[in-house]
């Protein structure tokens, strides 16, 4: 088992636990934290072809900074949408967020 | 097909070490009842990664993960919990049906996903990587990559600006 497939089996396992975090949990901070555990995973997937794969190369180093980025955008974005919910509902419960539903 | 024969150098323990930190702390996260210990088991997670980064010579991802993950965003989540309410965190039990379905669908995600990256053959890298990671990370950055990082930083101020107005309070409605 190559060290490559090492790194992708790691970055599965994280994948699915946070997808399972995102799909049972019902605090939305949690939810968020899952998303974020999820993209670090596929982070790890781009920096461990970057060393290992075919044409090892800087750019998939470069990609996952540019996910970090979007990740940090994504947080603070999904934290204020959270807090002005929470004003509006005072909850965090994401099963009670179904306005468009009803 | 499944031979694991590992060549047992000082990376794979490295590797090893950290990866079985990343995953403690995940699964902690999810089994935890509390808001903050959740948050705090997956900033674990996130030093985990950053260690596994060095490892995988990526030291300059290694400290901008520190920097934004365990830096910023952990620190925007726990901002986020202390300043909402977390009383029914006890009563998280009594869907036991979602959560079995969603642990079998998880699982048969992992299956298919360690099965294609068994039979995957992946080629030996014939160059290695260039020594100065930070130097060439950022002529990279501006020179190749220089629209996308302009680009990026326009992404940055309009979260930025929205998150404020998203999240400041609307004095006229009700």
């Amino acid at each position: 088992m190559s060290m490559l497939a090492s790194y992708l089996t790691l970055a599965a396992v994280l994948f699915c636990i946070g997808l399972y975090g995102v799909l049972t949990k019902r605090n939305a901070i949690i939810v968020l934290l899952s998303i974020e555990l999820m993209l670090n995973a596929a982070n790890l997937n781009l920096v461990a072809f970057s060393k290992y794969g075919v044409v090892p190369s800087l750019t998939g180093q470069v990609f996952s900074l540019f996910a970090m980025t979007l990740a940090a955008a994504e947080a603070a974005v999904g934290v204020a949408v959270l807090i002005a919910l929470y004003r509006r509902r005072a909850t965090v419960n994401v099963d009670e967020f179904d306005e468009l539903r009803r | 097909m499944l031979n694991f024969n590992i060549d047992f150098t000082g990376e794979f323990f490295a590797f090893f070490l950290l990866a079985v930190c990343a995953i403690v702390g995940a699964v902690l996260a999810v089994n935890f009842t509390k808001v903050v210990h959740m948050a705090l088991s997956l900033a674990f997670t996130f030093v985990s990664l950053a260690g596994l980064y060095v490892v995988l010579q990526a030291e300059f991802v290694a400290f901008v993960q520190v920097l934004l993950y365990v830096g910023a965003v952990t620190i925007l989540m726990i901002f986020g919990i202390m300043m909402t309410k977390h009383q029914s965190e006890g009563q998280e039990r009594g869907r036991p049906l979602l959560e079995t379905l969603a642990a079998i669908g998880c699982l048969c995600l992992f299956g298919i996903l360690f099965y294609a990256i068994r039979s995957a053959g992946f080629a030996k890298p014939d160059v290695p990587l260039p020594d100065n990671n930070t130097l060439s990370i950022g002529k990279l950055l501006y020179s190749t990559y220089a629209i996308p990082f302009e680009l990026v930083s326009v992404l940055l101020t309009v979260a930025f600006i929205g998150a404020v107005a998203l999240a400041k309070r609307e004095e006229d409605q009700p």
